[in-house]
């Protein structure tokens, strides 16, 4: 065992952002994201980004996915750095769900074919039995397996996404606003589903979200974002006892209240 | 009490399927004064629907029918299509659900809102430009000119429901239908949108339907509300009570939502009873309440 302690080093930072800058276009249009983000989360933490539209929360996961190509800073995930190009090892190590399960999941690809695809890709070669499994682990059952996205509820859906990036065995995952397209009811079950999953496969989540209080029930800590950069990184227990220090989050608090 | 705005009798939205009709609103009746008027439930309650139907909105082979809906004494059921059309946007304006699909792709926003603006108005370019800038500032966009430059597809989902807000309220209507307009956009900015909205309602007396399945905002914003389930409405109540709710459907509802101030390891999920999309429709007029 020559190798334990250092992978255990490695394993108590899931995710280490530092000094993270992002850009989109140029010139006159150029619009600065993300100025300056630093962060990290540990294994098995869920960590929460709040703050309003364009403050550049959902851009930190795509810089890390590698779907916001023009960044600078650096971005480690457990404990190795990332380039410009994402290794194939990456995503399976990191894997996103998105906040509309009506624009992610292609119209034509049945469930089947969509887990079945992200699964052959990733080298996996017991396809049939995984994909069962997968529907399963996310509340579905083999019924939904040849069904079509238009023939699902957003909730089930939703599910199908969270299932996809499943596939590959991540430990680390990214929601970007995972129920803010669902009903209450329904983003009940999705909460349950997330917290069950994170138990049973020891997972870390980052969950961007516009609600504090589903981000007050899934995370452990979280930071607030205004205009691009973080303005206050807090734990649950001082969002719960309204103890925020930053202006900013206090009015956030305020208003969510 | 005021007069009625609004005066909605015995609606229902039907399509027809393979597997026969579906009614998506089952006889509704209620009214709208110059309030503040909540429609609460979840997707496929049918709430959607009823905003739609009030315009007209229904494409066929869907069917909305109803004994009348009643604006200013005029049924707008009798008006010829032309007619109506002078209706939307003037009298009664709406805005929809995701900017993503209300949006032309493939204008710029500016030239966008000036059309809407120049299509009820016989403005100038220049003042439509001017006034454009003007709602998009109290809307509060932060760097108006640029976003007029730039396309929809730039904008974010809450940027882009701002910009639709924006150019519905233009005109000035009467009734402005507002379906889910601020589930895509985050609180410090839900709170100035629905600001704009109340100062619309309480200023120029307009009346507002708004379509929601946020309860708390409901509870937090509105004067009345009218709560949905499969077509039906199940309870009507005050806004300020609507924690005192006695429908189960209505407590799942309130009791799935996660709260600040009470951590739970887990979150309750709503227990179905087929019963309750039976039970005849609560009549949501003024004088019943």
């Amino acid at each position: 065992m020559v190798r334990g302690p250092k992978r255990e080093r490695t394993a108590e930072r899931m995710l280490e952002i530092e000094d993270l800058n992002v850009w989109f276009g140029s010139g006159r249009d150029r619009v600065d994201a993300v100025k300056g983000a630093t962060f990290s989360v540990a294994q098995g933490q869920s960590f929460g980004l709040v703050g309003e539209s364009g403050s550049g929360k959902s851009t930190i996961l795509r810089a890390i996915t590698g779907l916001a190509p023009d960044w600078s800073g650096r971005i480690s995930v457990a404990g190795a750095a990332l380039n410009k190009r994402r290794a194939r090892r990456f995503f399976k190590t990191v894997q996103m769900v998105f906040q509309d399960p009506y624009a992610s999941l292609h119209p034509r690809h049945s469930v089947d074919q969509v887990l079945g695809e992200t699964l052959y890709l990733h080298g996996f070669r017991d396809i049939d039995a995984c994909v069962s499994k997968l529907l399963d682990d996310v509340g579905l059952g083999q019924k939904f397996r040849f069904r079509y996205p238009h023939q699902l509820s957003g909730g089930q859906r939703q599910r199908v996404a969270i299932a996809r990036a499943l596939a590959p065995e991540p430990d680390l995952l990214l929601l970007d606003e995972p129920t803010s397209a669902l009903d209450v009811s329904v983003q009940a079950e999705i909460l349950n589903l997330l917290s069950d999953l994170r138990a049973a496969r020891l997972l870390t989540y980052v969950m961007v979200s516009h609600d504090l209080s589903v981000v007050g029930h899934m995370c452990d800590r979280l930071a607030v974002m205004n205009g691009g950069q973080i303005v206050e990184i807090m734990e649950v227990a001082a969002l719960r006892a309204m103890k925020a220090s930053h202006p900013y989050s206090q009015h956030l608090l305020a208003a969510s209240v | 009490m005021m007069a009625d705005l609004l005066d909605i009798e015995n609606l229902w939205v039907r399509f027809p399927t393979r597997q026969g009709i579906f009614d998506a609103v089952r006889g509704i009746s209620f009214s709208l004064g110059r309030e503040r008027l909540g429609i609460v439930g979840e997707s496929g309650s049918g709430k959607s629907m009823t905003g739609r139907a009030i315009l007209r909105l229904i494409r066929p082979p869907g069917i909305a029918e109803a004994d009348h809906i009643r604006l200013d004494g005029t049924n707008l059921l009798d008006l010829s299509e032309k007619a109506m059309r002078d209706v939307r946007g003037e009298r009664i304006s709406m805005v929809m659900q995701d900017p993503k699909f209300s949006l032309n792709p493939v204008m710029t926003i500016g030239d966008q809102i000036v059309e809407a603006y120049r299509l009820h108005s016989k403005a100038s370019k220049a003042k439509a430009k001017a006034k454009s800038l003007e709602m998009l500032g109290a809307v509060s966009i932060r760097d108006p000119e640029r976003v007029m430059r730039a396309y929809p597809h730039e904008m974010s989902g809450g940027m882009g429901q701002r910009i639709m807000i924006a150019m519905m309220l233009i005109p000035n209507p009467q009734i402005l239908i507002a379906d889910e307009p601020t589930s895509a956009l985050d609180v410090s900015v839900q709170r100035q949108v629905l600001d704009i909205m109340d100062k619309l309602v309480t200023v120029r007396g307009m009346g507002l339907i708004f379509i929601s399945h946020d309860l708390n905002l409901v509870a937090d914003f509105c004067d009345r509300v009218l709560i949905m389930y499969a077509g039906r409405i199940v309870e009507v109540c005050d806004a300020d009570r609507l924690h005192e709710a006695r429908h189960p459907y209505t407590q799942g509802l309130l009791n799935s939502l996660p709260r600040l101030s009470e951590p739970r390891d887990r979150l309750e999920v709503l227990r179905r009873d087929p019963a309750w999309s039976e039970a005849p429709s609560v009549s949501g007029r003024l004088s019943a309440c």
